[in-house]
């Protein structure tokens, strides 16, 4: 199914990257506010569909040649990885790691391990979602 | 509130109710999706609602200010879940329809027979 | 004390999974990683089963939180005793799949999903928090929605919307019930909810829930009434599919309900375990009639699914160490039998091409060994000394003379001759009489790759019969940790 929808597709350019960024913030936000890596990951599938809905399935995987299955994998391994480590140092599963470290750039930051494992859900949320809608999708 | 919210749960429930009793396979999947909508809700109802903070520490908010976080924790997880489950039967569904050209249930078990 | 080992045989086949998924196409890849995950699974369990042995039960609370506020896992003997049987009676169903299942499915997903059910599974039989079950249930769900659609066969696609429907429903009907349960008790942890339980003023309330939580988990175990979808959803799924589920699936739903009603439910024993009887009983009779109703083999060997989830339960609801025993003997044979009947079903329509009694006959001439080993099977089902069936039924049987419930206990004897009938039947037809002109035989190399797994599964079940003596120890262990609720509540609680 070709679409030709001039405005639609040049809107959906641009809200794209606006969708994608706000993905971002909605992550990075979970730190310590309300967000995280699952909304994160819903919005940035969101804004992939919502290319899908301008352009093409076909166009558009040729525009980002991922692999969507391997994400999810790669997300798991991410997420379990973050959660089994403490168990080599001795301490219960799922046990996270923060400080303060004193970045260049961005000043004083905390880092938390626990955004390695929201890293992890966000590729897998995206990754699943994806591959559901090309499942559908590939069809027509 | 919590009487508003029963009302809302109890009509949500309903509605689950009656579609998942019709034949088509669409409506059964809407149905569900009410189903556990209502399941969520009764979840933040019964884990007691008020509390006016969200519960993160910020400065100036006493910890009897905040809402039970852990309901939220639930829902949050219940939602994952049920997004995950629609989205798999959706799947199905529409593959059911694409290789038994109906989404009636009824019509379905027509072929069952001769399976026996 | 904090054990993090325990969590090994969940995160081992999760890992697995993990890796397997990325080379989804190479079938050499996939069946060696998965032999590899399963063996190091099963040597993590056993590793654990010593150590629970010796050491009492085993917690670890999730990111260091203090017991009741975290998401505790704990390992005591019946979880443990589980998760080693559900890994060993796995590594023969997947021997077998490697040439019964067909290499289609091979490459879509088949063996992740056989990993990702192991991690529900396993993770459902460890975790001591209510919530957290709820959540190893969707796991192990959506991985047999994956598992019973593979293929996508026409009579597969009916069968499975209506497994789906069933569980998301019972799903949604399990939350409902934690709600409840939270706003009453106001905790998740199990430990901490027996303690509150205990100390709750309003039992009226709790038995509801403990009804409601017998409705969601009755449908997953298919106790009466709530059996009805397990015949209809099982019937298409292919042999390993349909070993891997009628071993494992209802199991956990009967795990479940013993965990609860031994630990949690105790209040109101006259009421709620009198109900639990009554249904197990029922489930009995009915699924009795079933068994004898079909000349389908597939059918007969699903409804003996629903009778020994009835004895098991039977067992669990007279509450005392004979009944607990017996209950944790007959849940662990019973999971290994009809992993091994169900695969013997399978080669038997794999040779025959028909799963209709009536077209078969006369295959002993051709396969004795096979028979025998079918013969083997069915008589250790239907509980007949030295097998494994027997102690168990036993020790169920005396603990309803026990609990002064005799004519219960004479109707679980009576379904022993039903169960023996309905298998025998079975072989008779299959095995006896006139060779079949219509059987379309597979090879004799498939046929042999196929047997081997299932051969030396039927071979541990009978050794776990005739070496009862030394499983003893192990299973009173742990009907008596059933049957004291300090030894669980202790072990999260105390811990740290």
């Amino acid at each position: 199914m070709k679409t030709n929808d001039v405005i639609l597709q040049f809107t959906a350019k641009l809200v794209f990257f606006i969708i994608f960024l706000f993905s971002v913030h909605i992550f990075m936000a979970g730190h310590y506010t309300p967000g995280g890596g699952f909304v994160g990951g819903l919005l940035a599938a969101s804004a992939i569909v919502l290319l899908i809905l301008a352009f093409d399935l076909k166009t558009v995987q040729a525009g980002f040649p991922i692999n969507y299955r391997i994400m999810t994998a790669i997300g798991l391994v991410l997420a379990l990885g973050t959660a089994a480590f403490p168990m080599f140092d001795g301490k219960p599963f799922f046990t996270h790691y923060f400080d303060y470290f004193d970045l260049p750039f961005f000043g004083k930051t905390s880092l938390h391990t626990a955004m390695l494992f929201d890293a992890g859900v966000f590729l897998v949320v995206v990754g699943v979602t994806m591959t559901i809608i090309q499942s559908i999708g590939e069809d027509e | 509130m919590e009487i508003v919210m029963a009302f809302v749960i109890g009509f949500l429930f309903m509605a689950a109710t009656y579609l998942m009793l019709s034949r088509s396979l669409l409506r059964i999947i809407i149905g569900t999706g009410l189903l556990s909508h209502g399941a969520h809700l009764l979840i933040l109802t019964m884990g007691g609602l008020g509390g006016e903070a969200p519960p993160v520490l910020a400065d100036g908010v006493e910890a009897s200010q905040f809402a039970d976080p852990l309901p939220q924790a639930l829902i949050l997880t219940a939602i994952v879940i049920s997004f995950g489950v629609t989205a798999f039967i959706l799947v199905l569904a529409y593959r059911a329809y694409q290789s038994l050209e109906t989404d009636n249930t009824t019509l379905m078990k027509g072929s069952d027979d001769d399976a026996q | 004390m904090h054990n993090n080992l325990l969590l090994l045989p969940i995160i081992i086949p999760f890992f697995t999974a993990m890796v397997l998924l990325f080379a989804r196409k190479n079938v050499m890849y996939q069946r060696t990683v998965t032999m590899i995950g399963l063996i190091a699974a099963i040597v993590s369990a056993f590793y654990m089963l010593n150590i629970v042995y010796v050491d009492g039960p085993q917690t670890v609370t999730f990111g260091s939180w203090p017991a009741p506020f975290g998401i505790t896992m704990i390992s005591d003997m019946m979880s443990i005793l589980l998760v080693v049987t559900t890994l060993v009676l796995t590594f023969f169903i997947v021997w077998y799949s490697f040439s019964a299942i067909g290499i289609e499915r091979e490459k879509f997903y088949y063996y992740p999903g056989i990993m990702f059910i192991l991690t529900g599974i396993n993770g459902a039989f460890t975790t001591g928090d209510i919530f957290n079950l709820f959540v190893f249930f969707e796991v192990f769900l959506m991985s047999s929605y994956l598992l019973i659609v593979l293929g996508g066969e026409k009579q597969q696609l009916q069968g499975s919307i209506y497994y789906l429907v069933i569980n998301i429903i019972s799903s949604a009907l399990f939350v409902i019930t934690v709600a409840f349960l939270y706003s009453v008790v106001g905790t998740l942890s199990m430990a901490d909810i027996a303690l509150k339980v205990a100390a709750l003023e309003q039992p009226a309330i709790l038995t509801v829930i403990a009804v409601l939580f017998l409705v969601v988990f009755g449908l997953k175990a298919a106790i009466f009434p709530l059996f009805f979808w397990l015949p209809k959803a099982y019937k298409s799924a292919p042999a390993p599919i349909l070993a891997l589920f009628g071993a494992l699936l209802t199991k956990v739903g009967v795990y479940a309900i013993i965990r609860t009603y031994t630990l949690i439910f105790v209040h109101d024993q006259s009421f709620t375990h009198e109900m639990l009887m009554i249904l197990s009983i029922l489930t009995i009779i009915f699924g009795c009639i079933g068994a004898l109703a079909y000349f389908d083999v597939t059918l007969i060997i699903i409804y003996n699914i629903v009778i020994a989830v009835g004895v098991i339960l039977f067992g669990v609801s007279q509450m005392n160490s004979a009944g607990l025993e017996g209950a944790m003997y007959y849940l662990v044979h019973d999971m290994l039998i009809k992993a091994a009947l169900f695969m013997l079903g399978g080669i038997l329509i794999a040779i025959t091409g028909t799963a209709n009694l009536r077209k078969m006959g006369g295959l002993m001439k051709r396969y004795p060994l096979f028979g025998w080993t079918f013969l083997i099977a069915a008589f250790s089902l239907a509980g007949i000394p030295p097998l494994s069936g027997f102690i168990g039924k036993l020790l169920i049987v005396e603990s309803g003379f026990e609990a002064n419930n005799p004519w219960m206990s004479i109707v679980i004897l009576l379904s022993s001759l039903v169960v023996l009938l309905s298998v025998i039947r079975i072989f008779i037809y299959a095995f006896w009489g006139e060779e079949q002109q219509t059987t379309t035989s597979i090879s004799q190399a498939t046929y042999t790759q196929q047997f081997t797994p299932v051969l030396l599964l039927v071979a541990v079940t009978v050794a776990y019969g005739v070496g009862a003596e030394l499983v003893a120890p192990y299973m009173s262990a742990a009907g008596e940790a059933l049957l004291n609720p300090s030894i669980y509540i202790d072990a999260v609680m105390g811990g740290e």
